[in-house]
């Protein structure tokens, strides 16, 4: 791919194309010449103008090179397209490269099928693609340097051809758009698909809320905030923590010269050894019995979204992708695909297996990938599941490692919500527990770890990868460097994590509270008639609304979101954000509400109920 | 990405950092020691901000005085960033630029650290197989930075002693003919300002003629300002100019200078000596960007925590104007002793004004004048010499023999103990070679040592007279290597 890869650079499409590169249909040299007479051995020119559409597809930000017929082209060369309407208009922006790529396989498959029937016609219809696009590679790479901004200066000396009017015209309209400026500024692509507006509803009702956000007292009309998956719950617990060891300043207690230099100045980009020890212990204890993690397995950044993305890069290349059961979190749209160009292919899960991952969707979504000329890199999958909740069973773990193993993929597990369970029927299973014991290959498992869920310090800012490759460790530790943590952040960690007792009174508690709020959430939705979906873990419940929906698709789903939002003053995920087969799905999250804020959310989301059975 | 060779590691810039992990000095512990001189770290002014904060509790969040604030500030995810840090951080610019441009705390877009937000910039401005001119020598990790995960390759705008390593437009324009000859995109002109490696300001003029060009071609520029505030020795020749100042001067006319182009990277880890607190932002005249790099921040968000830290530290207005006075009157200091004693044995440095290091000249102390003797010298200082510099040529400097060196992340006495050094070291060689017996005189004498420079030179002419023309001592002409 390498050979390919070049290729495809040597194609780049020039952002803001000079007017010379349109010359290219009135070259001097030869090879034009010699192009012009095989075209006339063609005894189909139609066929000559289809394979000229596969080859532009290479070129996808010069339409100029489609638009002239080649009849044009090769009665008058001397004819130059600069006088005419089509290829002097401003480019149009450059259509997606997929989209490119589409048509041209459109293309290509007639044009086979021709040439297949008769060898005859290779000579006559490929060699002339051939040749037009080495000319095209020459002259972009023999392209005489831009001429000083002064519209006296002679022609380029180094063109030899009869068109040398031609290309002191096109010099003289660069110079004028040089001076207007009137080219607008650009940025990368990747940057304008980031920039452009974000039309999830998930994150159109983060905004609403962040607009409008309910307070008992301040502005109780206000937006409530199911969307967020926070966890309120605990504060008290830590806020005492804090006050009984409190440190005199940030300098720490051990004397006031545990210092500043140990905080102020650089330190280890992929977290301080003592941290990660503290972490380690922090995660067997999450995970539960007889698992241990190793502190030179793991790296820290800022945050699970940098770790996610990290990850990412050092698994897979831009145009690879990452198996993914649905429906899963949001924001991994935004966190693994803005940057790393990798795709996530959905494997739908559905409400008659509670939204478990089964291996036949896994395989039968990784053939169909497969089938697309996807290269497959991974498993994705967050266990307890956000936003279903539900947990993976050891067996389906096991068969999970099989087929990675079978299909010599990695597998990502995302276990940020561990801590935060609430169900006695499911044990949780970390899958670093089952390859303990096992013979798996352990290089392919990678573990992404937080502590924004189960310790529910966000604004810290603390993710963990945890792997067992070692290049995938070296390679994350080089990449901290564009996301790790605050130095003094960490040394409050390091003596918070550290003190055994509070952390295990902490976690007993959590999950203690949580499950009380579920109770008590999932109760009152109970009596509305809305369902929930069996969940042991996570800071949410995920609710079959379907019956309060009018049509049963995507549509009817996002009216009701929309009611919810914007007449119930609730904000819920809807499932189409989490891309959710099924319509009719929200999560909720409930842990960043107040008990007594309960009857309130249920007395507005059956209000919002009521209006849809009465049909308003 | 996990197996390829761009993380740059490979560079002897960190082959150096390794001899000093290996074995770092420590005055009474191990006074043989490796000393760290290549990293750009200002301790100077650490005492300061210690005092700051024991006097300022409540900030840290972690206090009695603070705790109240817990439970939001750790709460807060918002990838804006705080809206009172990104007040102060603008505020906290605006001093560190003289007070002569304003700046919006709405166009500043969190990055995690210079290094997250040169990153980001990048992933900003530019595609895959795009490129960025950076004027050469520039600081080595800006290949990771701007490349590795970007996958934007760099085109280094060479500039030799000459000029004092200034750029200029020829340069420039050289440069930008060839990259779009060969079929690169160039999309953007990336200036470190002050520049490290060299400690130099870009004058008005200069500055501006750059903004012109980049305005011109329509490509981007991006100001690294992040030494902004150590410049220490502010004449009317070498003072600081900020690209802010530019465009402010210039943005009414389209075609000097376009602001959607301009974007400046700022942190605080120079300035505040603060490297650990992660604390880098993006500021960008460029609504998409800033809507772009918004996007980005979760990427790179520092710990609200510090953020809530930083904002009260920088608020504080009495404790900024007289950190940014002390800090300049120390750096100034540090700076004109390590010159003084490096200029007593014959040893030159660019003249700066900026930075936490120099730029130092031993171009006559090279067996050969190639990258080979220059890396083969640089051996010598790190194993026996037991200095960590770091060689131009990793700075992608085109000149051999010249060396950055760090003097702002120690104490006075380890930076004696690293002069002493370098003097015993420039004393025996000098005997070595005359095979005479050198005596050091006096400092304050300088024509006796530029005697024994010459007489350097006449040894090493004379050895070199068997060395292929390659090598030659002469410095080599920018074009040559443009051309490679």
């Amino acid at each position: 791919t390498g050979s390919l890869q070049n290729f495809l650079n040597h194609q780049k499409p020039n952002p803001r194309p000079q007017p010379q590169s349109r010359n290219l249909f009135f070259p001097s040299h030869p090879l034009y010449f010699q192009r012009t007479a095989t075209l006339s051995l063609t005894p189909f020119p139609l066929l000559f103008s289809s394979s000229t559409l596969t080859l532009s597809t290479y070129f996808p930000l010069t339409p100029s090179l489609r638009s002239p017929s080649p009849q044009r082209v090769s009665r008058d060369p001397r004819r130059g397209p600069m006088t005419e309407s089509p290829s002097s208009e401003p480019e149009p922006p450059s259509p997606k490269p997929r989209a490119a790529a589409g048509n041209g396989m459109r293309l290509v498959v007639p044009l086979q099928g021709v040439v297949q029937g008769r060898g005859g016609l290779i000579l006559g219809s490929l060699i002339p693609c051939a040749l037009f696009y080495f000319l095209q590679l020459y002259l972009k790479r023999h392209r005489s340097p831009k001429p000083p901004a002064s519209s006296s200066n002679p022609p380029s000396p180094s063109s030899s051809s009869p068109n040398l009017g031609d290309l002191a015209r096109t010099s003289s309209r660069s110079n004028l758009l040089g001076r207007g400026s009137i080219v607008p500024v650009r940025l990368s692509s990747r940057g304008m698909a980031i920039a452009k507006p974000n039309d999830s509803p998930y994150y159109v009702g983060l905004d609403k809320v962040a607009g409008d956000p309910f307070h008992r007292v301040d502005n109780p009309e206000g937006i409530i905030q199911l969307g967020l998956s926070e966890n309120t719950l605990c504060f008290d617990l830590i806020e005492r923590w804090m006050k009984e060891n409190l440190m005199d300043s940030l300098m720490g207690g051990d004397g006031a010269e545990l210092s500043i230099n140990g905080m102020a100045t650089y330190q280890p980009f992929d977290g301080l050894m003592e941290l990660k020890v503290a972490m380690a212990d922090f995660m067997s204890r999450v995970m539960g019995k007889g698992v241990s993690f190793d502190p030179s397995q793991m790296v820290l950044m800022a945050g699970a979204t940098p770790a996610i993305e990290i990850l990412t890069f050092c698994l897979a290349d831009h145009g690879n992708a990452f198996l993914i059961p649905t429906p899963y979190y949001p924001g991994f749209d935004r966190d693994i695909k803005f940057r790393t160009g990798v795709e996530l292919i959905p494997v739908h899960c559905r409400s008659t297996d509670n939204f478990m991952l089964t291996v036949t969707a896994l395989d039968q979504a990784y053939n169909q990938a497969r089938k697309r000329g996807l290269k497959v890199r991974g498993i994705l999958f967050s266990n307890p599941s956000n936003p279903v909740g539900n947990i993976l069973s050891r067996e389906t773990l096991y068969e999970l490692l099989d087929f990675a193993q079978e299909k010599n993929i990695h597998i990502i597990s995302d276990e940020i919500f561990a801590g935060s369970l609430y169900g006695t029927a499911e044990e949780f299973v970390s899958v670093a527990e089952i390859i303990e014991g096992e013979e798996f290959d352990k290089s392919r498992v990678h573990i992404i770890y937080g502590l924004s869920k189960d310790l529910s310090l966000p604004g810290f800012r603390v993710g963990v990868v945890y792997s067992y490759n070692e290049n995938v460790l070296a390679a994350a530790k080089r990449l901290t460097r564009f996301s790790s943590i605050s130095a003094p952040t960490q040394r409050l960690l390091i003596s918070m994590l550290s003190d055994a007792k509070f952390i295990e009174e902490y976690i007993e508690t959590n999950r203690k509270r949580i499950r009380r709020m579920y109770d008590l959430f999932v109760g009152g939705l109970d009596q509305l008639g809305i369902r929930c979906a069996k969940s042991s873990g996570g800071l949410y419940c995920w609710a079959d609304m379907s019956i309060l929906i009018a049509l049963y698709s995507e549509k009817g789903e996002l009216e009701l979101w929309d009611k919810l939002l914007n007449v119930g003053k609730v904000n819920v995920t809807p499932g189409s954000a989490c891309h959710c087969i099924e319509p009719g799905w929200f999560r909720c999250c409930f842990t960043a509400l107040a008990e007594e804020d309960v009857p309130l959310v249920m007395e507005r989301i059956g209000k919002v109920a009521e209006m849809c059975k009465s049909g308003h | 990405m996990a197996t390829n060779e761009r993380h740059g590691e490979n560079s002897p810039y960190f082959d150096g950092w390794k001899a000093y992990d290996a074995y770092p000095f420590h005055p009474t512990d191990r006074p043989d020691g490796v000393i760290q001189m290549g990293l750009a770290e200002n301790q100077l002014c650490v005492d300061l901000i210690r005092d700051w904060i024991e006097k300022n509790p409540q900030a840290s969040i972690c206090t009695p005085e603070g705790l109240h604030m817990f439970k939001d500030v750790a709460l807060f995810q918002d990838y804006h960033g705080l809206p009172r840090f990104r007040q102060a951080v603008a505020k906290f610019m605006e001093r560190g630029r003289g007070n002569k441009v304003r700046f919006d705390p709405e166009r500043i877009v969190m990055g995690g650290g210079a290094t997250g937000a040169n990153e980001l910039i990048t992933f900003c401005l530019a595609d895959e197989g795009d490129a960025f001119l950076v004027p050469s020598p520039y600081y080595p990790a800006f290949d990771r930075d701007l490349g590795w995960r970007t996958k934007v390759q760099i085109i280094p705008v060479h500039c030799n002693s000459s000029t004092n390593f200034q750029i200029t437009r020829p340069a420039l324009e050289t440069a930008y003919d060839q990259a779009t000859r060969t079929g690169s995109t160039v999309k953007g002109l990336v200036i470190a300002n002050p520049s490290n490696p060299l400690g130099t300001c870009l004058d008005r003029t200069t500055l501006e003629s750059l903004v012109a060009f980049a305005t011109e071609k329509r490509i981007h520029l991006v100001a690294d300002e992040i030494y902004a505030a150590t410049v220490f020795h502010p004449t009317t020749s070498t003072q600081f100019v900020s690209v802010a100042e530019v465009v402010r001067d210039n943005a009414a006319d389209p075609a000097r200078c376009d602001p959607d182009l301009i974007h400046i990277v700022y942190s605080l880890s120079k300035d505040m000596g603060l490297p650990g607190l992660r604390a880098g932002v993006v500021y960008s005249y460029n609504d998409a960007v800033v809507r772009c790099g918004r996007r980005m921040s979760s990427f790179g968000l520092v710990s609200s925590q510090t953020q809530h830290l930083l904002a009260a530290m920088l608020s504080d207005e009495d404790f900024v104007g007289r950190f940014l006075l002390e800090s300049s009157r120390r750096l100034g200091e540090r700076h004109g002793r390590f010159v003084t004693g490096l200029d007593r044995v014959g040893i030159r440095c660019l003249e700066s004004c900026a930075g936490l290091f120099v730029w130092m000249d031993l171009r006559h102390l090279l067996k050969e004048a190639s990258y080979e003797g220059e890396l083969a010298l640089w051996r010598v200082i790190v194993n026996e010499v037991k200095l960590n510099v770091s060689p131009g040529v990793s700075f992608h400097c085109v000149e051999p023999g010249w060396f950055r060196v760090c003097f702002a992340n120690m104490d006075e006495g380890t930076m004696e103990v690293a002069l002493q050094r370098i003097r015993a070291f420039i004393q025996g060689k000098a005997a070595a070679e005359n095979n005479v017996v050198v005596v050091m005189k006096p400092p304050g004498k300088k024509r006796w040592q530029k005697d024994l420079r010459l007489s350097f030179k006449t040894v090493r002419r004379s050895e070199e007279g068997h060395v292929s023309s390659p090598h030659s001592p002469m410095p080599r002409s920018p074009l040559l290597w443009a051309r490679n």
